[in-house]
């Protein structure tokens, strides 16, 4: 039985209640946000748990990781709270489901997990993941249940997420790379808050490219290219990993451009938001962020998840930018990829 | 069913839906099934091959010279394969039509014109019934050493060692390679014939034999890369070979030119032409190779290159193909490849018609004449043209 | 060689007549379930006089006479149900002429549908033609005179509404020209302002003359197209979200759909809602629109549009090649669908019926509705994919096909493209003097019932 691990004394003494005052979409001030935040715990109900866009953020800014998010969607669910509308939500519970059809690779210890996303699988491939590549798995058996947390369904994440702990553990792996942050920030910050452990070791996949990036220093030609990250709301379940960003792009001779919506203030792509809340705010959110990016002067929005790189690249193509998966980025720098053509 | 256990793949055949997208190219403009819109029946396009073999499998219909007729017309140019919607089973539409031929031959049931070239093949080793000695003279005078060690062999086939234009062309490309320093050597008179177009008109026993021979020889004389004339060689040597143990890297010339002029190891004078590419089908949609014959192309300063309404994977098989370039089923007239194709060519203004086949450069050749056209347009091997942009 | 078979000869060369087995067996039968019937000979004329002298032979003879497009209507309605000539009419597949100020073109025949797409791209790409989402080899002409859909149908209607003139050979051998093409040489109009005898060539599933040239109107091609998906779990909604819908008066088309598989489309209805603009302004004003049109659905929690990214290539596509790839589900190679044309306030009692006779009849669904004319009406499918090399799974298709075509009837539908006994289902329900009336008109004609016997016949 998970039970989600949250101090209600953290809450209630917490000093700035950082998680709803630097919420980007909750206009609350201090008290009102405390206000809030008790009613929340005490279980009772309140606006935010109909206007919480999911972004994630007010996990990256509580200062003692008291996981205000997964506590707001249990409410919800307690509840029968609807983030995004019914139907929307069970067909994301539906495509998701167990079939037995996943593909699974040759695991000898280290297993390399595209999630249950092909595009994640295509891109793992060359030189740089020439040795692991062959461990690839894929599918739903293999799926990190986060998505679900968008859809306040954290009854299908505690499911979950112990069968596919025990898929991975039945092919014996010792570690997983993920190539998703949500698959990364499933097995270390989501797992642990349910008191739930992997039975592996989750290695974060910009970890694994700068040490291999690192070994092909050779082969790498500076790409003298100016970019602008687009961060994924699932970084901010693992921030401490937000700074290899800049770390492999400087190695990669790949010049991160400064802008506003950036780092903790980053904006969410707009893809869930557009779900759950409508075409106008996720239209906004999407706008700001681009004209930012635009504003940067950089020539490539780099993006670290793919649906992001879904909702977004036709928008920032429009707008000139050309857009490129971090992995994507690597492969030029190592010659292996041809620079896109505008 | 007498037939279905000798077909591999006789139980997708039933699979198919006669929707006809493999009538057309990518963007429908025109038929690009070159049977069909040769003989204009449903019956001589994919789909109705493939309920064909079905009521033949079932024995709906019985084996005929009619049937026999609407196999063998298929000029084996892929573009069913590349169209068809069904991608489970896509791949295997050449296969179908291949197995079912192969069928015909085992039971002795094939056109007069196919036979004819069997024969030749077994008892000349070459569809033109000349004589094996002289199968090395297309390299009269041009210095080419036998293989013996040199890093490429040099792979001609039975059109570039007996056919005029083959030979026009074989004698271009090769003292061309020569010429720039490309380390080569030739088979001259012990070149077996590679097979490609036996294969497709259903002789298995015959491929394998000549594969065999040709595997055998190439790894007694140590061959471990081939530049190749033919696409259709291309197509044998790449791609079926290996699975018959013979695991060789191969290239078509084009490639070969492509890179040396990548590596300016080749220097043009300016060449002024409009000139459009024709896509061979054992080049292009077999084997996925576009852009090496464009980039020799669009080097040669000077050139303008203009492409056919339909290029790449959606280019129109000259009608030499499936073996047709010997036993010539799909027959002449206006709607015959060869002259559509070469319409298409006139209509982009081009004053040359660029081929990279020795196949092609025949068939193209003959249709223009059938159209009359002559004066306004010229077939050239793209070795031609750099041979011709060449600096002195 | 006999005398019929030396006349075909003699009217279109030897290459345009076979009654060979193997394009007697092809030309025998469709993709769907309908039993085959061979014909006597296949024709395939280049020409109208060629047609018109084949015509008059048939009369003169009493040889039943078949015209075809591509086969792809499904219904069996390219079947020689009585023998006789199948006459492919693919051959004559020119485009004739387009006129741009006046947006249309005429065609040939035997013209196909993906042809005239991509002309249109290369010489007038400010046009477009309401394109269905059959194969690109099916013929303009079949479509038309079976009253098909396609893109543009939400706005502008069938595709048999967007003719403009047509050339027709009357089952006794005449040439005529029907709408203003009969009094000059333009076609903009099948009829209207005249008496219009268009009625007497279209949905009349060739039984009362070949059509030798289509008039068609073109249409606006804009430069960007769009596409959202609204998803629903609660059928009886349907029917006011596309009401909202239409009621914008912007949108191109709109699509209702539902399949149990894969997974990611269980138990939701589904419409595709597609808009055009030439700029990025009209597309989002567009787009905010609908969403604006939606949001109390949203609000409620009932409905939401699904990230569409994903699907976005394949939706977009004209025709969807995905359609046809439905065939192959049951690793089978058929499929075949009912369509019946109805009132989109039925639309939960057709979902209904759908699941009941997929249950009934085991086997495999799937659904799709296109909206007519802004709401007046839809076109409801429902079809089932079967294996061809199982006749007991073909025969269940069918069952569950005509039961569905008798739900129609029953519900106040009517059938479209149906099959020679749903015809004769619909002739018992229709009242008795249109009936008649619709006998007599066959019956003047094509006295000597040559055109496509079998159909358009009250049972026996």
């Amino acid at each position: 039985m998970c039970v989600l691990q949250f101090d209600a004394d953290l809450c209630a003494t917490c000093p700035g209640v950082d998680c709803l005052v630097k919420c980007q979409y909750l206009k609350l001030d201090r008290d009102g946000a405390h206000t809030e935040m008790m009613k929340i715990v005490a279980g009772k109900d309140s606006p935010v748990l109909r206007d919480c866009v999911t972004c994630y953020a007010c996990e990256e800014y509580c200062p003692t990781g008291n996981h205000p998010f997964y506590l707001i969607s249990e409410r919800r669910e307690e509840k029968g709270i609807y983030t995004a509308p019914r139907p929307i939500t069970n067909q994301w519970i539906n495509m998701t489901q167990m079939q037995g059809r996943s593909k699974i690779g040759k695991i000898k210890e280290t297993a390399l997990s595209s999630c249950f996303i092909r595009e994640l699988g295509d891109m793992a491939s060359g030189e740089i993941f020439k040795d692991v590549a062959a461990a690839l798995v894929f599918g739903a058996e293999f799926m990190c249940p986060a998505v679900h947390t968008h859809f306040a369904k954290m009854s299908v994440l505690k499911e979950r997420l112990p069968v596919v702990f025990d898929n991975f553990a039945k092919q014996n792996t010792k570690e997983v790379i993920c190539l998703h942050d949500e698959c990364y920030a499933t097995y270390t910050s989501i797992a642990l808050a349910y008191g739930l452990t992997a039975p592996f070791k989750p290695i974060y996949y910009m970890d694994f490219l700068l040490d291999r990036l690192r070994e092909l220093k050779q082969r790498i030609r500076p790409l003298q290219v100016k970019v602008a990250y687009q961060r994924p709301c699932s970084n901010r379940l693992i921030p401490d990993k937000h700074p290899l960003v800049k770390e492999i792009l400087e190695f990669i001779g790949a010049e991160l451009m400064d802008r506003e919506y950036q780092g903790e203030n980053c904006l969410c792509c707009g893809g869930i938001i557009r779900l759950i809340c409508g075409y106008r705010l996720a239209s906004d959110v999407q706008q700001r962020n681009i004209e930012d990016m635009v504003k940067s002067g950089a020539e490539y929005c780099v993006f670290n998840c793919p649906a992001c790189q879904s909702t977004l690249a036709g928008r920032v193509a429009t707008r000139g930018l050309k857009p490129i998966h971090l992995i994507d980025l690597c492969k030029m720098a190592i010659g292996e990829k041809e620079r896109p053509v505008r | 069913m007498e037939y279905a256990h000798a077909m591999e793949h006789a139980e997708i055949v039933h699979r198919c839906f006669r929707c006809g997208y493999c009538k057309f190219p990518s963007d429908y403009v025109d038929f690009n099934c070159p049977s069909y819109k040769a003989f204009g029946w449903d019956t001589y396009s994919p789909g109705g091959r493939m309920w064909l073999i079905r009521a033949w499998l079932n024995d709906e219909i019985k084996t005929s010279a009619r049937f026999a007729e609407i196999l063998y017309s298929c000029v084996a140019c892929d573009n069913c394969k590349e169209q068809c919607v069904f991608l489970r089973f896509k791949d295997y539409l050449p296969d179908i039509f291949r197995e079912a031929k192969t069928a015909l031959v085992n039971d002795g049931k094939i056109p007069p014109q196919v036979s004819d070239y069997f024969k030749a093949m077994i008892v000349h080793g070459n569809p033109y019934r000349l004589p094996q000695e002289e199968r090395g003279k297309w390299a009269a005078g041009l210095g080419l050493p036998e293989f013996s060690g040199q890093d490429y062999l040099f792979y001609v086939g039975c059109v570039g060692s007996y056919d005029e234009a083959g030979q026009k062309m074989a004698r271009s490309v090769g003292s061309l390679l020569s010429e720039v320093g490309v380390s080569l050597g030739i088979l001259g008179s012990v070149e077996t014939c590679d097979g490609n177009e036996v294969r497709v008109l259903g002789e298995a026993g015959l491929f394998a034999q000549l594969a065999e021979e040709n595997i055998r020889q190439f790894k007694e004389l140590k061959i471990t890369k081939i530049i190749t004339l033919d696409p259709h060689a291309l197509n044998a040597f790449k791609r079926v070979y290996p699975t018959l143990g013979g695991d060789f890297e191969v290239f078509h010339f084009t490639e070969i030119f492509a890179g040396l002029v990548r590596e300016q190891r080749i220097a043009f004078s300016k060449y002024p032409a409009k000139v459009t590419f024709h896509d061979p089908c054992y080049l292009g949609r077999h084997n996925q190779i576009y852009a090496a014959p464009r980039e020799i192309l669009k080097s040669i300063p000077g050139l303008e290159l203009v492409e056919m309404r339909r290029n790449r994977e959606n280019a129109f098989c000259c009608g030499g193909g499936g073996g047709n370039f010997f036993t010539d089923i799909i027959g002449p007239g206006e709607e015959s490849p060869a002259r559509v194709r070469v319409r298409e060519a006139l209509d982009t203004g081009a004053e040359i018609l660029a081929v990279a086949c020795p196949q092609c450069a025949k068939m193209l050749a003959d249709g223009l004449k059938g159209e009359g056209k002559e004066e306004e347009l010229e077939v050239v091997d793209v070795a031609e043209i750099v041979r011709r942009a060449r600096s002195k | 060689m006999s005398d019929i078979l030396q006349s075909l000869v003699e009217i279109v060369g030897e290459r345009g007549v076979s009654n060979r087995p193997e394009e007697l067996w092809f030309y025998s039968r469709d993709p769907g379930v309908l039993a085959p019937h061979l014909p006597d000979y296949v024709v395939a004329p280049k020409t109208t006089e060629q047609v018109q002298r084949v015509v008059q032979l048939a009369n003169r003879e009493g040889i039943p006479i078949v015209p075809m497009g591509n086969g792809m209507a499904l219904t069996g309605l390219v079947i020689p149900l009585k023998g006789g000539i199948v006459m492919d009419m693919k051959r004559m597949n020119k485009i004739l002429e387009v006129n741009e100020k006046a947006r249309y073109a005429v065609v040939e025949g035997g013209t196909s549908q993906g042809v005239l797409k991509a002309y249109l791209q290369d010489h007038h790409p400010r046009l477009r033609h309401s394109l269905p989402d059959a194969p690109p080899t099916t013929t303009i002409a079949a479509n038309v005179a079976l009253h098909g859909q396609g893109r543009l149908t939400q706005q502008y209607g069938f595709n048999s509404d967007m003719v403009t003139g047509l050339e027709v050979v009357l089952p006794t051998g005449d040439v005529c020209r029907i709408g203003s093409p009969s009094i000059g040489p333009y076609w903009f109009s099948k009829g209207p302002t005249l008496p219009d005898l268009s009625g007497l060539f279209l949905g009349w599933l060739g039984t009362t003359g070949i059509l030798t040239k289509v008039g068609l109107k073109l249409y606006p091609n804009k430069k960007l197209r769009e596409v959202e998906l609204f998803v629903t779990d609660r059928v009886e909604l349907v029917p006011e979200i596309l009401y909202r819908l239409t009621h914008l008066e912007m949108l191109e088309d709109i699509n209702v759909w539902f399949q149990p598989v894969p997974l990611v489309f269980k138990d939701n209805f589904h419409i595709t809602i597609y808009f055009t603009g030439d700029t990025e302004e009209e597309i989002e004003f567009k787009r905010k629109m609908v969403w604006d049109a939606l949001q109390e659905f949203i609000d409620s929690k009932d409905g939401g549009f699904m990230a569409v990214e994903p699907m976005k290539e394949m939706l977009l596509e004209m025709p969807q090649r995905g359609i046809a790839a439905f065939a192959d589900v049951p690793k089978g190679g058929g499929f075949e669908y009912s369509g019946p044309i109805t009132l989109i306030e039925h639309f939960p009692q057709y979902a209904a019926k759908v699941v009941e006779l997929a249950a009934k009849y085991w086997v495999l669904y799937a659904s799709s509705a296109r909206i007519i004319s802004g709401g007046h009406s839809m076109m409801f499918s429902i079809s089932f994919a079967f294996n061809r090399v199982d006749p007991d799974m073909m025969a269940r298709v069918k069952a569950a096909l005509d039961e569905a075509t008798a739900f129609a009837l029953e519900m106040g539908g009517i059938p479209w493209k149906p099959n020679f006994m749903e015809q004769q289902m619909t002739l018992e329900k229709m009242d008795p003097n249109t009936r008649n009336l619709l006998l007599m008109i066959k019956k003047q004609l094509d006295p000597r019932g040559i055109m496509n016997p079998g159909n358009w016949e009250p049972a026996r």
